[in-house]
C-alpha cells in the first residue's frame, strides 16, 4: 500500500526570513559594501547657498591633485533634467535652488582625496532673495525658483464630486480647522549609494538601491544620453528604503558620468550628514480643511485646500495628492468633495516619496478633524466614526470599489480590546482635576490601496519558474527585496502550491537583466502584485507536471495533486510518484522531452484614474485602526506611550512574522512622526543631520502593541491577501494627538507632539483660561 | 601618502597583523584592511551602534575607536560568532524570531545583544531594551530584536 501525504499548509505559518542567516552572520554585502576591482571612489561638492546665481567654478586645483581621475562640472555633463518634471539637472550650470545642489563631482583613489579635491574647488556665487514659505512664494512679486514657472506652482491636482455650497446649506454644523505637518526623513541605515560600471560599448551597470530598476531605466536615460535598453540596474541588498528610492536623485547620474570619464567603475557614498540633508524628504504639507454635518452626526462634505512645500525640484513628493486626495475623499462616507493640492516651489530641500505616500500627512489632518467633529456632534469618537464608517459594497466618490473591507470591525474590535470608551469618558473626567501627570486615550483609522495603483501604463509584474532535476524550484520574479520579505513569501506561495519545503525555493532577483518587467515596491503592492504572479506561475508549473502525470498514470491531471514531493491522488493523499523523479523522466524523454519552465506576467485587474481622478486604482483596498493610551507630564510636556492596540484588515495572513514585523516597524516610524522626529530646516538650513537630534524610536522607547489582523479574503489578492505595509505608519500620529486631547483637554494642530510642543501649547491654553477668567 | 602603524591582535580568536594607516577608524581597518564587512558604517559618529563589536569584552562603536588602539587587543566581529560549534545563540535566534528585516543594523545589534547576555544572562526585557538604546533600528520597531534577546538568553541558561 501507498502511503497518504497530507497537504502542507504554509500560507499563515511563521517562515524565517529566507535571508536572515546571511544578514545575522554578517555574509551580506550590501551596495555600500561592494568593491569592484580598480574601482574609484567618489563624492559631491554641494552647495552652501540656498538661492544664488552660479557665477563661475573652477576646478583646476582639483584637477591638478595627484590620485584624482576625474573632476566634473555641469559643464562637462548633458544638461537634462531628472526628476518628475525634469526640473532638476544632476550638476547644476547657472544657479543653485536649494541647500543639497550639486555643483562639482570627484572621482580618486581614495574618500580622503576625493575631500582634499573637493575642498580645492573654488565657486563664486551672486546671491539671490530665496522664499521658504508656500504663501510667501505664491504672493506676487515673489522670488522665482524657476524661470519657466513664474507662479512658483509645481503642480495642482483638484477634485470635485457634488456641490458644496448645497451641502454647506443642508449642514448643521460645519468645522474648520488648519492642519500642518512637518518635515521628516527616511533615516535609512544605509546611506545612500552607487556603483557604476561603463563598457568598452557604452553599456551602463549601475548597483543601485533603486526600488524601481525597470522603470528608472527610463528615467536615468536621457541624463546620460544613453539609450536605456543599454542601461542594467543590479540591485545588491539595501539598508531600507522606505520610499526614499523611487526616483532618480543626482547623485546617481553624476556616479555614471564619472565611470563614463573614468573608464573605470565609481562607486559613490553619502555621509550620514549629506543623507539627512541630500535624501528626498516627507514635505509639510498645510491643510485647511471645512467640513460639514447634520444634527445626528452624518457627514455632508469635505472641502479641503492644501499646499505642499515641494522645495527647490519636482520628485514624486509632487505627487503625493494623489493618495491624500482618495483618503480626503474616500475615508468615511462624505457625499460631496472639493479637494485641491498646490505643490509650490520653495527653496528648501526638495521634496520626495515615504511610506504611506500623503497618507501620513491625509490621516493626521482627516483623523484630528474627525475626533474635533465628534465632539461637536456631541458623540464620542467610536461612535461618530462608526456613523460615517465606509462599509463593503461603497463606491466613494473618486470610484474607489471597496469591497469586502471592514473598517467598522477595524474600530470596534480597537476600542472592544482597549476599552475604549471607558476610559475616554474617565480620562476626560481629569481636565479639570489637579496632578501633574494626565492620562489619555485617543483612536483613529485610515484607508489605503492594498491591491496595488494604477498610476503607471502598468501595475503589473513578471516571474520566470523552472524546475531542475532534484525538484528544486527557480523563481525569477521582477519584485524588489528592501527588506520586507518578499523573497520568502513568495517561496512560501509557490512552495505550497508545488507540495514541497520552502528551502527548496530560490529567489532570483534584484536584477533588471534577468527579472521580468515590474513596477517596483511601492505602494503596498508587491506581495498582492508579486505574489499573484508567482503564485500563477506555480500553478502553470503544476498543470505542466500533473499533466506529465497523467501520462503514466490511469488518473486524469485534475485528479491529481501535488504533496511532500510527490505526485499524489488528490482525492485520498495516495502517493503515486515522487516528484523528482517524475521531473526527470518528463526531462530526459527523448525527442519528447520536456522541461517545467513557466512564465507569467500579472496585471491587477485596476483602473487608472481619469483626468477628473475618478477611477478604481487599486484591485484592493483595506483600513487598520489604532488606540492609543499614554501619559502626558504637563510639567515637562513628554507624551510617554503606555499602549497601542492596532487592528488591520490584511486580507490573510501569509506570514505572521514577517507582518508584525512590517507592523511594528511601521508603526515605530509612525510614533516617530507623530512624537519625536523634526528634520528642522531653517531659512533652507538643515540644521539637525544628525541622530542625535533627529530622535528617531529607540528600544526602551517602543511600548506595546497589542496586535489584531482580520481575515476579508480578498477575492483578488494571493491566497486572499492584500498589501500591508504603509498603513502601520499612516495611522499612528493622529491617534497619539487625539490621545493627548484626551488626557489634556489642550489639542494640538501640528505634529511632532514633542515636549516643547505640548508644553507650549499647554502653557497657553493656561494663560488663555487665567485671561478669560480675568 | 599617510602615516602607517603596525598592529597586531586577536581577530575572532586567530592572530592578525596588518599595517594601517594612522588616521583610520577600528571600522575602517576592519572593513578594509580585514575585510570584515559585517561591521557597517552607518553614521561614523557613534550615534547608531551600527559598527558594533566587541573589544576586549566590552562593546565599542568602532567608528569612534582609533585604528591604532587596536593593537594588542581582543576583538570579536559578528563573523566571529559562527564557530566549530555552530551559530551563535544570539545569532540563531535572530534569525528564528523574525528580528532582521533589511539588516543593516543586524550585526551591530547582535554584537551588543551579546555584550549584554555575557554580562548578564539572567537578563529582564527593560534591561535589554536599555541596553540596546545606542543601537538605532529603522526597520523592526525593535519588538522582535528584544524577543530574540531573551530567546538567547533563556536559551543559554
Amino acid at each position: 500500500m501507498s502511503k497518504v501525504i497530507e497537504k502542507d499548509i504554509l500560507v499563515g505559518t511563521r517562515v524565517p526570513k529566507m535571508d536572515a542567516p546571511d544578514k545575522a552572520t554578517g555574509r551580506t554585502r550590501y551596495v555600500n559594501d561592494m568593491v569592484l576591482p580598480r574601482m574609484l571612489v567618489a563624492k559631491i561638492l554641494r552647495t552652501d547657498r540656498v538661492h544664488a546665481k552660479i557665477l563661475r567654478i573652477d576646478t583646476s586645483k582639483a584637477r591638478a591633485l595627484p590620485g584624482v581621475h576625474a573632476v566634473i562640472t555641469a559643464d562637462d555633463t548633458p544638461q537634462f533634467g531628472i526628476g518628475v518634471l525634469k526640473d532638476n539637472p544632476p550638476l547644476k550650470k547657472d544657479k543653485v535652488r536649494c541647500i543639497r545642489d550639486e555643483i562639482a563631482a570627484v572621482a580618486a583613489e581614495t574618500e580622503d582625496i576625493c575631500d582634499e579635491a573637493l575642498a580645492l574647488i573654488e565657486v563664486e556665487y551672486e546671491d539671490l532673495p530665496p522664499v521658504f514659505d508656500c504663501t510667501e512664494a505664491l504672493a506676487e512679486g515673489a522670488p522665482v525658483i524657476h524661470e519657466d514657472r513664474p507662479d512658483n506652482i509645481a503642480m495642482v491636482n483638484e477634485f470635485s464630486s457634488g456641490d458644496i455650497a448645497r451641502a454647506e446649506a443642508e449642514s448643521d454644523h460645519i468645522v474648520e480647522g488648519d492642519y500642518n505637518v512637518h518635515y521628516v526623513t527616511h533615516c535609512n541605515m544605509g546611506v545612500s549609494c552607487a556603483v557604476a560600471d561603463v563598457d568598452y560599448d557604452g553599456k551602463v551597470t549601475l548597483y543601485s538601491q533603486t526600488q524601481y530598476p525597470f522603470i528608472m531605466k527610463m528615467d536615468i536615460a536621457p541624463s546620460l544620453g544613453v539609450h536605456p535598453g543599454d542601461i542594467r540596474i543590479i540591485q545588491p541588498p539595501v539598508g531600507g528604503a522606505f520610499g526614499s528610492k523611487l526616483d532618480v536623485y543626482p547623485y546617481e547620474p553624476i556616479c555614471v558620468f564619472l565611470a563614463q570619464k573614468t573608464r573605470r567603475p565609481v562607486k559613490l557614498i553619502f555621509s550620514r550628514s549629506e543623507e539627512f540633508i541630500a535624501s528626498p524628504t516627507r514635505q509639510p504639507v498645510e491643510f485647511k480643511i471645512r467640513a460639514g454635518m447634520k444634527a445626528d452626526g452624518t457627514l455632508t462634505f469635505r472641502d479641503i485646500d492644501t499646499l505642499l512645500n515641494n522645495g527647490g525640484y519636482t520628485s514624486w513628493g509632487a505627487t503625493t495628492p494623489y493618495v491624500t486626495m482618495r483618503t480626503c475623499s474616500s475615508h468615511y462616507r462624505v457625499p460631496d468633495i472639493k479637494y485641491r493640492a498646490r505643490a509650490v516651489y520653495t527653496n528648501n530641500p526638495f521634496a520626495g516619496s515615504f511610506r504611506g505616500y500623503g497618507n501620513v500627512q491625509a490621516t493626521w489632518a482627516i483623523e484630528t478633524h474627525m475626533d474635533r467633529m465628534a465632539e461637536v456632534a456631541g458623540l464620542d469618537p467610536l461612535e461618530f466614526r462608526l456613523k460615517n464608517a465606509n462599509e463593503s459594497g461603497d463606491v466613494s466618490p473618486q470610484g474607489s470599489k471597496l469591497n469586502n473591507i471592514d473598517l467598522k470591525g477595524c474600530l470596534q474590535i480597537a476600542a472592544d480590546k482597549s476599552d475604549f470608551l471607558k476610559k475616554w469618558a474617565e480620562y476626560k473626567e481629569g481636565w479639570n482635576k489637579p496632578g501633574r501627570y494626565k492620562r489619555g486615550i485617543g483612536i483613529a483609522a485610515s484607508l489605503h490601496n492594498a491591491g496595488g495603483a494604477k498610476i503607471h501604463k502598468s501595475d503589473g509584474c513578471g516571474t520566470i519558474l523552472k524546475m531542475d532535476d532534484y525538484a528544486r524550484v527557480t523563481v525569477i520574479t521582477g519584485a524588489s527585496d528592501i527588506g520586507q520579505g518578499i523573497d520568502t513569501v513568495i517561496a512560501q506561495l509557490v512552495a505550497e502550491e508545488l507540495g514541497i519545503p520552502v528551502r527548496d525555493v530560490t529567489l532570483v532577483m534584484n536584477d533588471s537583466a534577468t527579472g521580468p518587467w515590474d513596477v517596483g515596491v511601492h505602494a503596498s503592492r508587491t506581495t498582492y502584485i508579486a505574489g499573484n504572479s508567482a503564485k500563477r506561475a506555480a500553478l502553470k508549473a503544476k498543470e505542466q507536471i500533473l499533466r506529465g502525470a497523467a501520462k503514466q498514470s490511469n488518473l486524469t491531471w485534475e485528479q491529481l495533486d501535488l504533496r511532500g514531493g510527490h505526485v499524489v491522488q488528490a482525492d485520498n493523499g495516495e502517493a503515486i510518484i515522487p516528484l523528482d523523479r517524475l521531473l526527470r523522466q518528463m526531462h530526459f524523454a527523448g525527442q519528447d522531452a520536456e522541461l517545467v519552465m513557466v512564465t507569467d506576467y500579472y496585471e491587477p485587474p485596476s483602473e487608472p484614474e481619469d483626468e477628473n481622478h475618478v477611477g478604481d486604482m487599486s484591485a484592493a483596498y483595506s483600513h487598520a485602526a489604532q488606540v492609543t493610551e499614554v501619559t502626558v507630564d504637563t510639567f515637562t510636556g513628554e507624551v510617554k506611550i503606555d499602549q497601542i492596540w492596532w487592528v488591520q484588515d490584511v486580507g490573510k495572513v501569509i506570514n505572521l512574522t514577517t507582518l508584525e514585523g512590517q507592523v511594528e516597524g511601521g508603526i515605530a516610524m509612525g510614533l516617530g512622526y507623530g512624537l519625536s522626529e523634526n528634520l528642522k530646516i531653517e531659512n533652507g538650513i538643515v540644521k539637525n543631520p544628525f541622530f542625535r537630534d533627529y530622535h528617531v524610536f529607540t528600544a526602551p522607547e517602543m511600548p506595546p502593541i497589542d496586535m489584531t489582523f482580520i481575515e476579508t479574503l480578498d477575492e483578488e489578492g494571493p491566497a486572499g491577501a492584500k498589501g500591508i505595509a504603509e498603513l502601520p505608519t499612516i495611522v499612528p500620529a493622529p491617534s497619539i494627538g487625539n490621545a493627548v486631547y484626551n488626557a489634556t483637554g489642550v489639542r494640538i494642530y501640528h505634529p511632532p507632539l514633542s515636549p516643547e510642543t505640548v508644553a507650549r501649547a499647554l502653557f497657553d491654553a493656561d494663560a488663555g483660561k487665567a485671561m478669560a477668567a480675568e | 601618502m599617510s602615516l602607517k602603524v603596525e598592529i597586531e591582535l586577536t581577530l575572532n580568536g586567530a592572530t592578525a597583523r596588518a599595517s594601517v594607516p594612522a588616521h583610520w577608524s577600528a571600522l575602517t581597518a576592519l572593513r578594509q584592511t580585514f575585510d570584515l564587512a559585517g561591521a557597517k558604517l552607518a553614521c561614523g559618529e557613534g550615534e547608531c551602534g551600527s559598527c558594533t563589536v566587541i573589544v576586549d569584552g566590552e562593546s565599542v562603536n568602532s567608528c569612534l575607536m582609533p585604528a591604532v588602539d587596536l593593537n594588542g587587543r581582543t576583538v570579536r566581529t559578528v563573523e566571529g560568532l559562527w564557530t566549530d560549534d555552530g551559530v551563535d545563540p544570539v545569532q540563531r535566534a535572530f534569525i528564528e524570531k523574525g528580528a532582521v528585516q533589511c539588516g543593516f543594523c543586524t550585526p551591530g545589534m547582535i554584537m551588543q545583544a551579546r555584550y549584554l547576555l555575557d554580562r548578564n544572562s539572567d537578563i529582564t526585557d527593560a534591561e535589554i531594551r536599555r541596553g540596546l538604546e545606542g543601537n538605532v533600528c529603522r526597520c523592526t520597531g525593535y519588538t522582535k530584536i528584544v524577543d530574540a534577546v531573551i530567546t538567547a538568553a533563556r536559551a543559554a541558561a
